[in-house]
């Protein structure tokens, strides 16, 4: 048995050093270091506020265990809000203030007034409806939610694992190891009802369960972090702003089923994930919290990391294991299922970011506690991406429950611009699409199912009246088309046709048949594809035929969808105003225009493609464009 | 030494730096693609060498990853409209014409001096312009084979006195 | 291995150690359809074809699951036809449909299914860019247009031979199996031994087709076609007109041959004597001069050529022997030369070979002799049968003739050439003084013989312990040769096929799964057992013709070496 860096003993001072560190803390400035954040310029206003606190002789801090004195300011990065669009975000303790759209040259006024002054800049203060919010848990985007996997995000350092360890971080890996063993630790994951967030809903405890009793030399426990759906980024929070916890879940998974190398897949898109992970994983090997004999505990554990090079269906259990060993990220047929033959073949726990992220707090607080979140079937909360046409954009997490009302309207205020809603498309390229027929359903795994949409991993994009629901479809198709491994026929070539007819429907070239063939194609995918991605690819195409058929009529029957194409209109030049100079024919790439000289000129609408050249070129602003009745 | 042999050397670095691995074989090439931005052909032979596997097998990892670029791209990248009104005003024969110049070859995009990179592009919006191009997004209106060789020709005397 | 009861389509069906549902339901009589499931390969699970339902309405394929017992599955219900249909229709959406004329017509799977399962009309068009056809390989044709992604190809090349010439390449409906970096096969380390071609379900890789210039060469009055057949084909021809694998109907094939208007008719086990002898007498001197070893078989053109492009260093090791093939045509063209001069017809040699690697070797420059081939045209078993199909010869019902003399006779121990294990075993039946039928029982029992991967024997030669591998499966040959790498193996004599059960299982033969292979090679030892010459040098005409060259001449017409200096 190798010698432990960390004994238990040592463990438990140093959970008394870090609170104590951190209670000592008087001053501290916490800038969103979240994707989002960083791409508004926040660490140039982290670089600013440094630099001005220097200048003016604070002491600047950045680790935990620094000292700073009387005169000093602790200044960190922090993970993701998940209100993006206000940002760049800076939250200043124990003053409970968040500054809203911070820029560097707000930093000399927060250092003089806030800092130094204790006093609110309400200019950079959030702001609704008249009124200023100076707490964020006031804000309405905050208010409704209920944080449990991005209870830390954004109020701590990412980068510094003793402020973790302070706010109880490792406590429950500490737990499992000492005090459960792993039937208990499965019972417990299992009985809190937890659920798979990645999409399936599987239940976590059974999975975890089957891996512990299988008999095997080697066993793995492998963290999804492959995020891909476009307009889904919650698992990118977790990782960015609370990677620990990620790591810690992965640890009791260990603990529980006798596995003792992990494996963080993480997606291409994500650098910053990857490197607050790399540095995460770093520290803790560093303290003694991975590595091997844990605390004296005799039992190890290894973390790896793998990025993904731009596969979505590596999403997929068995590709993504694929992809971990080196290959093609091709789906496998299962059985064997991962559980039995995962990845090199060996018993493999995998799970999502979000689903990892929840198990510290389950082990620490027991599934009591975390069945009094949700509901009956789906305890907890999810966490969800919120885009599209709603008022605020961002990263939510609520009770499994919670309607999509108030998720939309309550949390994201509504539709853009005062527009009417139209639908929400759940899931992604695997989800199907709500109506407002559906907005008081409750958003649990079971009652999303029932109506043909999942829950998937949580993007949750939300449009608006002025939406083509046949281009959403269309959207889509293409993005599996294109993601489509390859593999087995129905996926491969029926997706491809699939968006053949879609293209042409959306061009105004369908015919009422092309209708009949997509609902046919799309039943043979979904029933005889090999894996989840094909199985689920035709759900929007599905879900739009169902509610909004008539969307597909316009572009079939009547050859015009008013989305799409806005009213019906056409060229036509003014008689009165033609002078008959000839410019708009020279420049109409297509020939449709006609006329003598100095007679008015006339446009072929057979031969026009709304080019615009000719009402580009007149100089009498002779062409007009028509819009026709109905 | 010259700079295909240097770069093959830190291949074999980099390789090494994994354990020659076949499981590492994907950070292996992202490790490479950042330094060199796509693998070259002499990059995923020596992949294969060292991790012994076949070539083939590489290459089909390689080109199943959507991140990974098997093609240099050029210094300017030429962009010949192919949306409705080019086409109709003879964009096609443009298109033709530059990859006979820069000698291209089936499905090869980038000339050999690796200057250029010829595309095609849907609709610019420009069609008042048509037959339009872009050289790095800058738009060209109005193109004949004959001009648009010149542009790609006058582009190679600056570069020319520029690296004299 | 499980064992119980299945219901499938309301019949109780027992199995026991079925690897697969898939081949639970065959044992039940019903044909799953599938393209993708090779039973001597991994299961891959992809074209959905042998799709199942199951009691709650899942959809699975039968291929991927396992039999357990009570399972009840149907396998012919209105959805699983109606999806079977969609994607035979798919299939034929993105590919090429010329089947009037392809290579594979009357003997492709997607063309079969499609007719049984009545897709008469396809409601996609094939927007595809055409792709080149490949036909720089001297064995194979590759058409990537009429590629179903199957994965067969790849699958066999990797896991049968290890070789992985060709794979998947880009992903979705942009996948395609090919060569790296669009190369042709000629560009790459192919070793001709066609193995892709014959797991192949459609027209995508098939066999280099040289029927023409066989019929210019028979047609032509100026030319004398003289034929040569080996071992392998006469037990396989046969299946192709109704009769089971391993009937010998070489005096058949001679008869038709005859009738198709070939002029001479001979046996290659006649240059597999020569072999014998040869190799043995060359293993006899590197046991005498203490090596190299361990010394390598030479007949089969794919382990040579393996050799030459992946691992030179043992070519050294390689025997100097010609393959019969190749010792048979020196011979003639060293015998008829005169003949030739004489009437002034050009002998036209054609040989009749298990193999598609044949007509690589055929064409190697260390065979030809001034700018001409010693065999100047090689056909596979498939062709010879076309051939006698277009001639509306049936061979069932032929009388039968035996090959001309005198080159149309060879013992036993060169019959067993065209299965594993054969030439070892013709080479000890050489070097073991005992010559009683005792000490022949003895070889047969040495373990040389058997379908296992790889085989090692010991025998005593005199106070000499010899050690004797013989492998067939390329992939097993790489692993021997990374044991010797590593000092895990030592052998001083290994005989390798390229193909799965040896020549039996060559590419150039009739479609067929290992049980089939194994019956030809069952064939060629009965072949053996009822033939009174068991031993190459009881072969008369070749003791005599070895007495009559000499040693100088011998060494010139049947030795050859491949080491590059």
């Amino acid at each position: 048995m190798p010698e432990c860096a960390l004994t238990r003993t040592q463990f438990h001072l140093l959970q008394t050093e870090s609170k104590d560190l951190l209670a000592a803390q008087k001053l501290k400035v916490l800038v969103c270091a979240g994707t989002g954040c960083v791409a508004n310029g926040s660490m140039k206003v982290y670089d600013t506020l440094k630099a001005a606190c220097e200048t003016r002789g604070l002491n600047v801090c950045v680790a935990l265990r620094e000292e700073g004195g009387e005169n000093s300011v602790h200044l960190k990065k922090s993970g993701c809000h998940g209100f993006c669009e206000i940002g760049p975000l800076v939250s200043i303790e124990p003053l409970d203030i968040l500054y809203t759209h911070v820029h560097p040259e707000d930093c000399e006024e927060i250092i003089e007034k806030t800092l130094l002054g204790g006093e609110v800049i309400d200019r950079l203060l959030y702001h609704k409806d008249g009124q200023a919010y100076q707490r964020r848990d006031d804000i309405p985007f905050y208010k409704l939610q209920h944080r449990i996997v991005l209870r830390d995000s954004g109020k701590s350092d990412a980068e510094e694992i003793l402020e973790y360890i302070a706010n109880g971080g490792y406590s429950a890996f500490e737990k499992a190891l000492f005090e459960m063993n792993g039937e208990e630790i499965c019972k417990t994951i299992s009985d809190s009802g937890l659920r798979g967030r990645g999409g399936g809903g599987f239940p976590a405890g059974r999975k975890w369960e089957s891996v512990r009793r299988n008999v095997s030399d080697v066993k793995y426990v492998v963290c999804n972090g492959d995020e891909g759906d476009p307009g889904a980024f919650m698992d990118q929070g977790v990782m960015e702003g609370n990677p620990h916890s990620v790591i810690e879940g992965m640890l009791i998974a260990g603990v529980a089923t006798g596995a003792t190398e992990g494996y963080i897949y993480v997606r291409a898109e994500y650098p910053l994930a990857v490197k607050r992970l790399r540095i995460a994983i770093a520290k803790a090997e560093e303290l003694g919290l991975l590595g091997d004999n844990i605390m004296g505990s005799g039992f190890s554990f290894h973390m790896h990391i793998n990025r993904g090079a731009g596969a979505f269906v590596c999403g997929e259990g068995s590709a993504l294991t694929s992809s971990i060993e080196g290959k093609r990220g091709m789906p496998r047929v299962k059985p064997p299922r991962t559980v039995d033959k995962g990845l090199w073949a060996k018993p493999t726990v995998l799970n999502n970011v979000e689903t990892y992220a929840n198990v510290p707090q389950i082990v620490l607080n027991g599934a009591g506690w975390y069945r009094s979140v949700g509901t009956e079937n789906s305890p907890g909360t999810k966490t969800f991406a919120l885009t599209g046409n709603v008022v605020n954009t961002g990263l939510v997490e609520v009770p499994m429950g919670t309607t999509l009302r108030q998720v939309i309207y309550d949390i994201g205020g509504g539709i853009k611009d005062g527009k009417k809603f139209k639908a929400v498309q759940i899931g992604g390229p695997s989800g199907g699409c709500l109506t407002e027929e559906h907005l008081d359903l409750p958003l649990d795994f079971d009652s999303l199912k029932k109506v043909g949409a999942i829950i998937g991993s949580g993007g949750m994009v939300v449009m608006d009246e002025d939406t083509c629901m046949v281009e959403v479809a269309r959207f889509f198709m293409n993005f599996t088309q294109n993601e489509s491994c390859g593999k087995c026929v129905p996926c491969r070539e029926g997706t491809k046709r699939m968006l053949e007819i879609l293209e042409r429907i959306i061009r105004n070239e369908g015919e009422l048949e092309d209708l009949d063939t997509l609902e046919s194609l799309a039943n043979t995918i979904t029933e005889a594809s090999l894996c989840g991605l094909g199985q689920t690819a035709c759900k929007p195409v599905l879900s739009t035929l169902k509610y909004f058929r008539n969307e597909y009529l316009a572009h079939v029957v009547d050859k015009h969808c008013p989305h799409c194409n806005g009213r019906k209109r056409h060229l036509e030049i003014n008689p009165k105003l033609c002078r008959g100079c000839g410019k708009c024919k020279r420049n109409c790439p297509m020939e449709a225009i006609s006329g003598e000289l100095r007679q008015p000129h006339t446009i072929d609408v057979t031969k026009c493609i709304h080019c615009g050249a000719c009402w580009g070129a007149c100089p009498f602003g002779a062409i007009d464009a028509i819009e026709e009745e109905g | 030494m010259d700079a295909s042999n240097a770069m093959l050397q830190r291949v074999e670095e980099i390789i090494d730096s994994y354990g020659c691995k076949r499981e590492n074989i994907i950070a292996i090439m992202q490790d490479i693609q950042a330094e060199y931005k796509y693998l070259s052909r002499e990059t995923l032979e020596k992949i294969a060498e060292k991790l012994g596997i076949g070539v083939a097998k590489v290459y089909s990892v390689a080109t199943f990853y959507e991140n990974f670029s098997l093609e240099a791209k050029g210094k300017y990248i030429v962009k010949v409209c192919n949306g409705t009104a080019c086409h109709v005003r003879k964009s096609q024969p443009i298109y033709d014409g530059l990859r006979e110049y820069l000698q291209l070859e089936g499905k090869q995009k980038t000339s050999a001096d690796q200057l250029f990179t010829l595309e095609t592009v849907a609709c610019l919006g420009a069609c008042s312009l048509a037959p339009a191009m872009t050289i790095n997004d800058e738009v060209h209106a109005k193109m004949t084979p004959e001009s648009a060789i010149a542009l790609l020709e006058d582009i190679r005397r600056k570069e020319a006195v520029q690296n004299a | 291995m499980a064992k119980g009861v299945m219901i499938i389509d309301g019949q109780r069906v027992p199995f026991d150690g079925e690897k697969n549902v898939l081949a639970v339901i065959r044992k039940a009589g019903i044909e799953m359809p599938t393209f993708c499931y090779h039973s001597d390969l991994s299961t891959y699970g992809a074209c959905r074809m042998c799709i199942v339902e199951d009691e709650r309405g899942k959809i699975d394929a039968s291929c991927s699951l396992e039999p357990r017992n009570g399972m009840v599955i149907k396998t012919n219900s209105a959805r699983l036809l109606k999806h079977r249909r969609t994607i035979l229709e798919l299939l034929l959406a993105s590919h090429n449909c010329n089947c009037t004329t392809c290579e594979k017509s009357g003997k492709c799977h997607l063309q079969a299914l499609a007719h049984q399962f009545g897709v008469r009309h396809v409601r996609f068009t094939d927007t595809r860019e055409a792709a080149k056809i490949d036909s720089s390989s001297p064995a194979v044709v590759r058409d990537p247009n009429k590629c179903i992604l199957c994965g067969d190809c790849v699958r066999v090349c990797e896991e049968m031979q290890g070789m992985n010439i060709i794979d998947f390449v880009n992903r979705g409906s942009q996948m395609r199996v090919a060569p790296p970096f669009g190369r042709m096969l000629s560009e790459t380390n192919c070793i001709s031994c066609g193995q892709c071609a014959a797991v192949c379900p459609v027209g995508a890789i098939t066999v280099k087709n040289e029927i023409g210039d066989a019929w210019r060469a028979i047609h032509d009055p100026k030319l004398r076609t003289v034929v040569q057949i080996a071992p392998a084909v006469r037990v396989a021809v046969g299946e192709a007109f109704g009769l089971p694998a391993g009937d010998n109907v070489l005096h058949r094939l001679v008869t038709a041959l005859k009738l198709m208007g070939v002029d001479e008719v001979y046996d290659t086990t006649f240059g597999a004597d020569f072999t014998t002898i040869s190799e043995a007498e060359e293993f006899k001197a590197r046991l005498q001069a203490g090596g190299p070893f361990p010394m390598f078989t030479s007949c089969c053109p794919a382990w040579v050529k393996y050799l030459e492009k992946e691992n030179p260093k043992y070519l050294h090791n390689i025997s100097t022997c010609k393959s019969p093939m190749e010792m048979f045509a020196a011979i003639l063209r060293d015998k008829y030369a005169a003949k030739d001069a004489e009437d002034g017809k050009r002998t036209y040699h054609i040989a009749i070979m298990p193999c598609t690697a044949k007509k690589m070797e055929a064409a190697r420059e260390e065979f030809k002799h001034d700018g001409r081939p010693d065999v100047d045209l090689v056909l596979t078993t498939r062709e010879i049968v076309d051939m006698i199909n277009e001639s509306g010869i049936r061979l069932e019902e032929l009388d039968m003739e035996a090959p001309d003399l005198p080159f149309g006779m060879g013992s036993g121990s060169a019959n067993i050439y065209g299965v594993t294990g054969g030439v070892a075993e013709a080479v000890v039946r050489h070097c073991v003084p005992d010559k009683s039928r005792n000490a022949l029982r003895e070889i047969a029992e040495l373990g040389l013989r058997g379908d296992e991967a790889r085989k090692e024997v010991t025998v005593h030669l005199g106070d000499q312990e010899l050690k004797i591998a013989v492998v067939h499966g390329l992939v097993n040959a790489r692993k021997l040769l990374k044991e010797m790498d590593e000092g895990k193996a030592f052998f001083h004599l290994v005989e390798v096929m390229t193909c799965h059960g040896g020549c039996v299982g060559g590419a150039g033969q009739p479609d067929g799964l290992n049980a089939v292979k194994i019956r030809r090679g069952e064939g060629l030892h009965a072949i053996d057992d009822a033939s009174l010459v068991k031993r190459a040098e009881r072969n008369p005409v070749v003791s005599a013709l070895l007495n009559e060259m000499g040693e100088h001449k011998a060494h010139e017409l049947l030795h050859v070496s491949y080491v590059k200096d």
